[in-house]
C-alpha cells in the first residue's frame, strides 16, 4: 500500500519539479485525447442526426416495412383487424398502417394531385413526426363525426388559401357524399417543391371512404436485436392469417458512413497520440539522464530497483493520465457547446449522452502511451549502478 | 564491545577489472567491526578505497570476497530487494557534496527517505521530517530550497535527512570536505551529538585528522589495507594545522596516521 502510494507521490513530485518540460510534451497527448474523444462524440451526434433524419422518412431503428402481396378478398378493415391481431400476439407496441387513398379535394385546379395517406396514431411515434403547427392525431380523433386532417404547407396553399393550420381551416373531400374535413395540424415539408400531402386516420378513412382506401402497407417498430427474427415470423403469421405480406429484411449496417468516418478520425487521433507519446518519451529520456544522480540518492534511501522502475514509469503514466483527463474535459466542453441546430438544421430529439466509451478509449490511450513512453526511461534508470549514479 | 557487532567485515576484498584486462585491487582483506552507538573514523589519501569501503558498509556495493555480517546476518545472502530495504531501514548517508534533491525544499528533502518507509513512518513523514530539521536547528528553514542555503546549512539538511528514519548506522563520506574548518567542526559536533542522542553508530570517512580524532576508534586505509591507528585530539588538531601550513608540531601523530609530515 505505502509502496504504491509512495511511488505515485514520488511521480507527482517529479512532474511538479519538471512541470514546464513535461507540460510541453503533454500538450500533444492532451490534444490527441481531445481529438479522439471529441470527434468520436461528434460523430456519434452526427450519426444520431442522420439516423433521426432517416427515421423520419422510413421509421425508427428498427422499423420493418411490410407490403401487401395482393390476392386477398378481404376488405381493408378486415385486413387491418388481422394485422392488429398478429401485432398484438407478438407484443409489438408500435405499428401503423400506411394505406394509400384516392381522394379528390374540392377546389383543386385541374390536374392537382394530393398524396393521401391513411395511418394510425402510432405512425407519428414510429417516424419521429414533428409538427410545424397544430397537432398530430389522437385516439379520440377516430371517434369524431367529421374527418380531421394533418397536411403540409402545399395543401394549405392549394385548398385553404394558405390559412394556417392553427385556425383549423376546413376542406371538402369529394365522393358520393362530400365530406367537410378539418385541418388540425401541419407537418414540415419533406423536400423542396413538395406537392400537396394529406394524412388521415385509417379508421376515419374506412368510415368515410371504404372503397377508396387500400390497406397495402404497414410499419412495425421492433427491437433491433429481434428485427431479423420478426422479419421471418411476421410474413409467415400474416400469410397464415390470410393476409400475405412481404416484410423487408433489416439492413445489417444501417449507417456505414459515420462508422467509416469514426475509424478515420480514430486513426488520425491515434497518430497524433503516437507523436505526443514520442515527444513524451524524448523528454522522459532526457530527464532520466539528467536525474541519474538523484536516482542514485534515492537508491541510498532504500529504493528498490522495482520501485525506481515503477516510479519512473508512473511519472509518465501519471502525466499522461492528467493530460488524458484534461483532453476529455476539453472534449466535453467543446461537444456540449456545439450549435447542433445550426449545423443540422434542427435540434436533435434524442440528444445522445456524452459517449463515455469514447472518453474511456481516450483515457486508455493516454495511459497506454504513458506506459510505453515511460518504459524505456524506466529500464534505463534501473540499469544504472547505484555507486556510479551517486557520483554522476 | 560485547555481543554481536552491528557491522562485521571479515576479510573483505574488492577488485575491479580495468579496460586493459588488468585487475585493480581496491580493498585487500579488510576486517572491521562497529558496535552499536560507536563512532569510528577512517582516514586515508584520495583513491585508497575509502568510499568503496563505505559503499560496501552501506550495502551500495558488494565485496568481491570476504564476509559482511550485519547484526550477525550475512548480507551476501540477501536478495537485492531485501538489501535495499535494509539499506533504507538501517543506514543513513551523509555525502561530501550534500547530494540534496534539487528543486525540493529542505522539508521535502528530509521527508524523501520516508517515502520508502512503511507504516507510521510513511504516513507521518512531514511531522518526522519537521522534527528532524528542528533537531539540526533548521526549524525556520523548512520551505527553503537547497540553493538558497549556505554549505553548512545544506549539510545540516543532509544530516537531518540521514537521521530521519532513525538508522542504526550513519555513514558520513567526507562530511566536512566542502566546508570551511569552523563550519566543519560545527557540523561534526552536530553529527556526533545527533548520533549519540539517537544511539546510532557513526562511521566517518575523512582526510581531516582533527575530525577523525573525535571518533572512539580510528583506522587508516592505505593500499587497500585497513590498519587501526590512535589519534589524540590535540595532536591531530595540530597536525591539521601543520597540513594547512603551520609548523610541524605533531609529526609523530601524522606519521602514525600515515600522512606526509
Amino acid at each position: 500500500m505505502t509502496g504504491v502510494v509512495g511511488a505515485i507521490l514520488e511521480a507527482w513530485d517529479e512532474l511538479r519539479i519538471h512541470r514546464v518540460r513535461v507540460l510541453l510534451a503533454l500538450i500533444g497527448v492532451a490534444c490527441a485525447v481531445t481529438a479522439i474523444t471529441g470527434i468520436t462524440a461528434a460523430v456519434t451526434m452526427f450519426g444520431q442526426a442522420m439516423q433521426e433524419e432517416n427515421e423520419r422518412m422510413s421509421g425508427r431503428d428498427t422499423t420493418l416495412e411490410a407490403w401487401s402481396m395482393g390476392g386477398q378478398e378481404m376488405s381493408p378493415a378486415e385486413v387491418d383487424a388481422l394485422v392488429d391481431a398478429v401485432a398484438e400476439r407478438h407484443e409489438i407496441s408500435y405499428h401503423s398502417v400506411r394505406a394509400t387513398a384516392d381522394l379528390r379535394v374540392r377546389g383543386a385546379e385541374s390536374g392537382t394531385y394530393v398524396e393521401w395517406s391513411a395511418v394510425d396514431v402510432d405512425n407519428a411515434t414510429i417516424t419521429r413526426q414533428t409538427m410545424e403547427e397544430g397537432r398530430w392525431f389522437s385516439d379520440a380523433d377516430a371517434e369524431r363525426l367529421a374527418p380531421v386532417l394533418v397536411v403540409n404547407q402545399a395543401f394549405l396553399d392549394a385548398y385553404a388559401d394558405g390559412a394556417p393550420a392553427s385556425t383549423h381551416p376546413t376542406v371538402v373531400i369529394e365522393g358520393e357524399t362530400p365530406v367537410a374535413a378539418t385541418v388540425i395540424g401541419e407537418v414540415p415539408v419533406q423536400w423542396n417543391d413538395e406537392g400537396p400531402r394529406a394524412l388521415m386516420l385509417f379508421d376515419q378513412a374506412m368510415r368515410w371512404f371504404p372503397d377508396r382506401v387500400m390497406a397495402d402497407g404497414y410499419r412495425f417498430w421492433v427491437p433491433p436485436e429481434l428485427a431479423a427474427q420478426f422479419a421471418e415470423v411476421l410474413p409467415r403469421d400474416l400469410a397464415a392469417a390470410g393476409v400475405p405480406f412481404d416484410v423487408q429484411k433489416p439492413m445489417d449496417e444501417p449507417f456505414v458512413i459515420d462508422r467509416v468516418l469514426q475509424y478515420l478520425v480514430l486513426g488520425v487521433g491515434g497518430f497524433a497520440l503516437l507523436l505526443g507519446g514520442l515527444g513524451l518519451l524524448n523528454i522522459a529520456l532526457v530527464t532520466v539522464r539528467y536525474r541519474i544522480r538523484e536516482i542514485g540518492i534515492r537508491r541510498s534511501f532504500g529504493a528498490t530497483s522495482g520501485r525506481v522502475f515503477f516510479g519512473v514509469l508512473m511519472e509518465s503514466v501519471v502525466a499522461t493520465t492528467v493530460a488524458g483527463v484534461v483532453g476529455v474535459v476539453v472534449a466535453v466542453a467543446v461537444i456540449k457547446n456545439i450549435p447542433i441546430d445550426r449545423i443540422f438544421g434542427r435540434p436533435l430529439e434524442d440528444l445522445p449522452g456524452f459517449p463515455f466509451d469514447a472518453a474511456l478509449v481516450g483515457m486508455a490511450c493516454a495511459v497506454g502511451i504513458g506506459a510505453l513512453a515511460g518504459l524505456i526511461p524506466a529500464i534505463y534508470a534501473v540499469r544504472v549502478k547505484v555507486i556510479d549514479a551517486i557520483r554522476y | 564491545m560485547t555481543g554481536t557487532p552491528l557491522v562485521d567485515l571479515q576479510g573483505v576484498t574488492r577488485h575491479v577489472e580495468l579496460p586493459n584486462g588488468s585487475t585493480l585491487e581496491i580493498l585487500r582483506g579488510v576486517d572491521l567491526t562497529v558496535g552499536r552507538g560507536e563512532h569510528v573514523a577512517i582516514v586515508g589519501r584520495s583513491g585508497t578505497g575509502k568510499s568503496t569501503l563505505l559503499n560496501i558498509l552501506g550495502l551500495l556495493d558488494s565485496p568481491t570476497s570476504g564476509e559482511y555480517l550485519l547484526e550477525g546476518e550475512p548480507v551476501g545472502r540477501l536478495r537485492s530487494r531485501a538489501l535495499a530495504r535494509r539499506r533504507g531501514d538501517d543506514f543513513g548517508f551523509v555525502f561530501q557534496q550534500f547530494n540534496l534533491l534539487q528543486g525540493r525544499t529542505a522539508l521535502e528533502n528530509v521527508a524523501a527517505p520516508l517515502l520508502y518507509a512503511r507504516g507510521k513512518q510513511f504516513w507521518s513523514r512531514t511531522k518526522l521530517a519537521t522534527r528532524s530539521l528542528e533537531r539540526v536547528g533548521l526549524g525556520d528553514r523548512l520551505d527553503t530550497r537547497p540553493e538558497k542555503l549556505s554549505g553548512g546549512e545544506q549539510q545540516r539538511v543532509a544530516i537531518a535527512r540521514a537521521l530521519v528514519r532513525g538508522p542504526r548506522v550513519i555513514l558520513a563520506d567526507e562530511p566536512t570536505g566542502a566546508l570551511d574548518v569552523e563550519t566543519g567542526q560545527a557540523i561534526m559536533t552536530l553529527l556526533d551529538d545527533a548520533a549519540s542522542e539517537t544511539g546510532s553508530a557513526l562511521v566517518t570517512i575523512t582526510h581531516d585528522l582533527a575530525i577523525a580524532a573525535r571518533a572512539d576508534r580510528q583506522f587508516r586505509l592505505a593500499d587497500g589495507v585497513l590498519v587501526r591507528i590512535h589519534l589524540d585530539a590535540p595532536a591531530a588538531v595540530a597536525e591539521s594545522a601543520a597540513e594547512a601550513g603551520a609548523p610541524p608540531a605533531a609529526v609523530s601523530a601524522a606519521e602514525t596516521a600515515g600522512f606526509p609530515a
